[in-house]
């Protein structure tokens, strides 16, 4: 993380109130006076100030790594700030723990659920907070609450249910009503629509309303613009551990917010030469995934498409619709049924035949999702790194034995060409930045000089200046005839890069457009599931 | 039938002696594992016990002063896996692993030096040991036919701690299934990020586990040379600890499941005793080794899922890093 | 290949720490009983290393723990837990002893190789059952392990007394290897060099063997592709299986080769000791092997060293229970520190060196 001012900084002084904001009656339900913290080095949150009235929704929106999780963390207790004051309801307090911010009415509804799954939805929402030692009357007065609380604001969950058989969204629903249980008056929603498709969104933001139409007091931390717009009433801005500016969302639009987020014109569009189409080199025909009896729902329910050389073809859609099992079929490390052909040959996809390596033997490279977790080991060099996949090929060894000089010239040439910093190929992966990291992958992949790439969010958590980087290879990389299937929850990623655009939900392609044709309201109906 | 049945009583009846160390070991297995913290080091916890109820109960000429001391000994070794297994966030096998070689060590080298008599105590009696406890009208009931004999020779004339077993099965799941602490453990081994977020410290009801499992253990190992055997001799837990660790499993880590494993596996070691009973009544020639591996083998039967599926708790075994995930 | 500052810190000063604080509370233990500390240390260096006879002694126990050192280490590379080196090592003695009574071996150097054949085979064939079990049934080879040593345990007695026995023989143990079989001692070896090395140790070639095995395991983890895989996997099992690495053959290959290894020490401990097959042919030994693993770091160099303490440490220990009244378990108890404090306690070690080797660090660079 770097520290250069942002070049809007100036204009947008810190905490300054919105100028629609009536004049406060009430002490704000939640003031927040220069809070600052670092981790080591880093300066996660510099002197934030922020207040939030009673009643209302409030938007927090920055871009990765801005700084909002470690802001709620601080709100929930979960770290300490170095420096500034917090004050509920215009009373200092000091949130030392979990149990100090639930004490002052803070309730939070993290990304992803804490939740324990072989309880059941009551059991999970007393813990913590049960009114006596024996379970029995705990219970018995906890489901009379429940009641109360459903009813008041029109949620319900089954009490008696395992969380393990409820639906994500009915799960987010087991988390607010944790929180209602334990008399939060503000709640805070991190992400809360990352895993939601959009229906079960839709219904988020009519409870949400509600509460506040019941006088809760609402923070959600996003980074999705159109849900700002849609849902909130005041809205704050935060880039590089600041925060930069609240407006009235009434008051703004998408265009300004996202500008504000990244801190200049938002301009990801790349001037690309047309597509000189080549032969199809990727043909996929009724994929899916069988289900079991534990994953009632099918991560892919019959794909098809082709792809041909010298094109991107972008896949757009919410997080978790297929996309990443799609990747993972593709690149030989998940099973599945139907037909994928690479280059005319049908490759394997299930029994013992399906490896990554036969993949890539057969051209195919795949930069994934999780780079820290599946693109690399983060506690070998880059030296090692470097052959992660091709530690099988043939210029990296003769027989059994590696050869070290062919590997270290390899993984040179990956640090010159494409600009990783620190150039040590002796040095772990984990020491090195997420853009960084994230170089260290796509050197590899494309270094391997692919007929097929495979891209999986390749701009997720890397800085501006490396997004550009991995742009314009990539873009090279199709203007050199090769065929390129990118995924990404980035519709303006996808907008840009790619020359065809398909639209995944639910597990099916909902529609297909060329990129030049389409726009970011027409992609975002299909995400939606809107044909 | 009767001559059998004449028979049967006295290995039914060593078998809950034999079964008595089992489930209380295993119970704090279940203790330790359900909340989250895997322990291989119930073998020494025990031995540790042993020894020193063994030694006290000796010295002070007090079975329960020698109860005392074999808890806390125990209790300690437990502190010592809790401090690095919870506090240091270490390797939890390997912590298991090291207080078993801590105990046979300690155990064996205080004994040397302590009584010189090559590494155990001096034998127990009198008041430096359990007594059997005999059950009220035990000479009258005797007299009815069937249930008498059960009665008498089976049911009564055990050591206080062979009854405390019994009944701590069923408070174990009352404790779990019906009170807060309960239910509150079961999360911790569960999904220990929603017991920090709803504002418990894992970090407490782990240390609370491991503090019950000590207790257990230290149950387990005092009855061992106090009630069962007259006194300690080296190693004398004799890998019970890994047998009730494997009763756990068999149990899937549920209380009267326990009891049911550990009575069967208590059975195995009494029939191993009396082989020759087999031979008189089913003319089958039984093998001793087999007997003595059988428990092992029916884990491992069970851990490869050919009889149901054991499946541990969620976060057993895993360390927990406050806001790790969030 | 260049290494951090963290690397170092574990590679080198955990162990040394945690090897002094594990002398330092058994001094504190010695102490408690009564005797000196450092003249017993005195004796424990005299005892073990100031004569042929204590290397002689020294380097037999080193050799059991250099094989199943690294038996642990490679299994612990592709991070499985194999605890079940005790049982490996027993089954390893049963296939070095049938191998040895039943072909009539012309020459030491040819029964070597096929007892090393049948010990590894043994070996390797009881390490297998648990990772099979692990990677295709998802059963946790820690359990699976442990449970082996006590079959091995049950089956090697089983086999002693009904099977191996000799006609008229009381005491459970096979009849003696041949004398075709017997493998030259270290006396025999040095004596035409002209050293002259104690004739009543059961040091033997296998000392030799075991460092080779060590070197050439360094040369498989670090300089094949199979060995990279290996480690691949032990890091991360999901960049394994994006790198077309398959978890079901890593899992048998690592588990096998760990086997075979913890097997192997049966020519040094059954072959070149006892020769002939015994109750508890391992004495144990299979469970220090985690503790010269943890100790070097899983690293064969490491191993090799930490097993040459333990040896000196095992030696030195009979002679302290010779000439004073500090029992042999002293031994067992500093072997428990030493695996607690590398294995369970590392972080209690690690932070405060870290966090002054950050403070000196700033310091320098703020002058």
């Amino acid at each position: 993380m770097t520290s250069t001012p942002a070049s809007t900084h100036a204009s947008m002084p810190s905490g300054q109130r919105s100028p629609n904001a009536s004049p406060p009656v009430s002490p704000p339900a939640i003031e927040l006076r220069g809070i600052s913290r670092a981790f080591g080095p880093v300066q996660a949150n510099r002197e934030i100030d922020l207040s939030v009235m009673p009643g209302t929704i409030h938007g927090i929106i920055g871009e990765n790594g801005a700084g909002k999780s470690t802001l709620v963390s601080i709100l929930y207790g979960f770290y300490q700030a170095d420096e500034g004051e917090i004050l509920i309801d215009g009373r200092r307090v000091d949130i030392h723990d979990s149990q100090a911010a639930i004490a002052a009415g803070i309730g939070m509804v993290f990304q992803h659920f804490k939740l324990v799954e072989n309880f059941t939805v009551l059991e999970n929402i007393i813990l913590g907070s049960e009114k006596g030692a024996l379970l029995r009357p705990v219970l018995a007065k906890a489901r009379r609450e429940l009641m109360d609380i459903e009813r008041e604001y029109e949620l319900e969950a089954p009490p008696d249910a395992k969380i393990e058989d409820l639906s994500i969204g009915q799960r987010q629903r087991v988390e607010i009503l944790k929180a209602l249980y334990r008399q939060a008056r503000v709640l805070i929603l991190d992400e809360p629509t990352g895993v939601l498709t959009p229906a079960e969104a839709d219904r988020l933001f009519a409870i949400l309303r509600r509460l506040r139409s019941e006088g809760k007091t609402i923070i959600l931390i996003t980074h999705k613009l159109r849900e700002i717009m849609e849902v909130t009433d005041t809205v704050s801005v935060m880039r590089q551990g600041r925060m930069l500016a609240t407006v009235a969302t009434a008051a703004t639009d998408i265009e300004e917010l996202a500008e504000r987020m990244v801190g200049r014109k938002v301009s990801l569009q790349i001037d690309k030469p047309c597509a000189c189409l080549g032969d199809t080199l990727l043909e996929v025909e009724n994929l899916h995934i069988e289900t079991g009896t534990e994953t009632p729902a099918s991560p892919l329910a019959g794909i098809d498409f082709s792809l041909r050389a010298g094109e991107i073809l972008g896949i757009a859609g919410v997080a978790g619709n297929g996309q990443s099992e799609l990747l993972e079929v593709l690149a030989g490390y998940r099973r599945a049924k139907g037909s994928v052909r690479i280059k005319g040959c049908e490759v394997a996809l299930s029994g013992s035949g399906i490896d990554a390596g036969s993949r890539r033997a057969a051209g195919l490279a795949h930069i994934p999702e999780d780079r820290q977790g599946v693109g690399l080991v983060m506690g070998f060099s880059v030296e090692e790194n470097a052959i992660l996949g091709y530690h099988r090929s043939f210029g990296y060894g003769t027989g059994a034995l590696m050869d070290r000089s062919a590997i270290r010239s390899e993984a040179k040439r990956h640090i010159t060409q494409f600009d990783i910093r620190p150039p040590d190929p002796g040095r772990a992966a984990r020491d090195f930045s997420g853009g960084n990291q994230q170089k260290i992958v796509v050197a590899r992949e494309i270094g391997a000089e692919p007929d097929i790439l495979l891209i999986g969010q390749p701009t997720r958590g890397v800085d501006i200046g490396a997004i550009e980087f991995i742009h314009r290879r990539i873009i090279a990389l199709r203007d050199a005839g090769k065929a390129i299937l990118l995924v990404s929850v980035e519709l303006e990623e996808i907008l840009s890069l790619a020359d065809r655009i398909m639209v995944m939900f639910g597990g099916r392609i909902m529609g297909e457009r060329p990129a030049k044709e389409t726009d970011e309201r027409e992609l975002g109906l299909l995400m939606a599931g809107v044909v | 039938m009767s001559e059998l049945a004449a028979d049967l009583i006295p290995v039914l009846d060593s078998t809950l002696r034999l079964s008595t160390p089992l489930l209380l070991a295993c119970l704090a297995g279940l203790f330790s594992e359900r909340a989250g913290v895997f322990d291989l080091g119930l073998e020494g916890k025990m031995l540790a016990a042993a020894f020193f109820s063994a030694a006290v109960a000796f010295l002070t000429d007090s079975v329960w002063t020698g109860l005392a001391a074999g808890v806390l000994a125990s209790v300690v070794l437990a502190l010592l896996h809790g401090l690095a297994s919870i506090s240091f966030r270490g390797n939890q096998l390997i912590s298991g692993i090291a207080i078993n070689f801590l105990a046979v060590g300690m155990t064996a080298m205080i004994a040397r030096s302590w009584f010189g008599l090559g590494g155990h105590t001096p034998a127990l009696e009198g008041g430096s040991r359990f007594d059997a406890l005999h059950l009220p009208f035990e000479g009258i009931v005797a007299q009815v036919p069937l249930v008498g004999p059960l009665y008498a020779e089976l049911i009564s004339g055990h050591t206080i701690l062979v009854y405390l077993s019994l009944a701590l099965v069923p408070m174990t799941w009352w404790i779990f299934y019906r009170t807060r602490l309960g239910l509150r453990l079961r999360a911790a081994g569960e999904a220990p990020d929603a017991v920090e977020t709803a504002g418990i410290s894992v970090v407490g009801l782990r240390y609370i586990a491991v503090i019950l499992c000590g207790v257990l253990c230290g149950l387990a190992g005092a009855y061992m040379a106090t009630g069962l055997h007259a006194g300690f001799v080296n190693e004398m837990t004799a890998g019970r600890g890994f047998i009730a660790l494997a009763a756990l499993i068999f149990a899937k880590w549920r209380p009267w499941a326990a009891l049911w494993s550990c009575l069967l596996f208590g059975f195995l070691q009494a029939l191993s005793l009396r082989p020759d009973l087999f031979e008189r009544h089913f003319s089958i020639h039984l093998q001793l080794q087999l007997l003595d591996a059988l428990p092992y083998i029916l884990t491992v039967v069970i851990l490869a899922g050919f009889v149901g599926k054991a499946i541990p708790p969620k976060a057993c075994g895993v360390p927990y890093v406050k806001g790790g995930a969030g | 290949m260049q290494r951090t500052m963290s690397d170092r810190v574990d590679i080198v000063l955990i162990p040394i720490i945690s090897l002094f604080l594990a002398f330092s509370i058994s001094a504190l233990i010695i102490a408690g009983i009564g005797e000196d500390p450092f003249e017993a240390a005195a004796l424990m260096v005299s005892g073990a290393l100031g004569s042929a006879y204590g290397w002689g002694y020294t380097l037999y126990y080193a050799t059991n723990f250099i094989f199943v050192g690294l038996a642990f280490a490679v299994a612990f590379h592709a991070r499985l837990f194999n605890i079940g080196g005790e049982g490996q090592a027993m089954l390893g003695a049963l296939g070095t002893a049938l191998v040895a009574l039943h072909i009539p071996w012309p020459h030491w150097s040819l029964a070597l190789l096929g007892c090393g054949i049948g010990a590894a085979l043994f070996g390797a064939f009881w390490a297998l059952i648990p990772a099979w079990m692990q990677a295709r049934r998802g059963s946790h080879i820690v359990i699976t392990t442990i449970m082996f040593n006590f079959i091995a345990a049950a089956l090697l007695n089983y086999l002693l007394v009904n099977h191996l026995r000799p006609e008229g023989s009381v005491a459970p143990g096979s009849a003696l290897f041949p004398d075709a079989v017997h493998l030259p001692t270290l006396h025999d070896i040095l004596s035409p060099l002209g050293f002259a090395f104690s004739k009543s140790t059961p040091a033997n070639i296998t000392a030799f063997l075991s460092v080779a095995a060590a070197i050439l395991l360094w040369f498989f983890l670090w300089r094949t592709r199979t060995g990279y895989e290996i480690r691949t996997f032990g890091h991360s099992e999901n960049a394994a299986r994006y790198a077309g690495i398959d978890p079901f053959r890593i899992t048998l290959i690592a588990m096998g080769l760990s086997g075979a290894l913890a097997g192997l020490m049966a020519l040094n401990a059954t072959m070149g000791e006892s020769e002939r097959l015994i109750l508890n042919p391992t004495e144990g030994a299979g469970f220090i092997g985690i503790a010269v693993a943890l100790m070097g770091r899983c690293h064969p160099l490491g191993i090799v060293l930490a097993s040459i303490l333990f040896g000196f440490l095992y030696q030195g220990g009979a002679e302290l229970a010779l000439w004073t009244s500090i029992p042999r378990e002293l031994i067992v108890v500093i072997q428990a520190l030493v695996i607690l404090f590398t294995g369970a306690l590392d972080n209690m070690v690690r932070m405060p060196i870290e966090r002054l080797l950050a403070r000196s660090k700033r310091a320098r660079s703020k002058a």
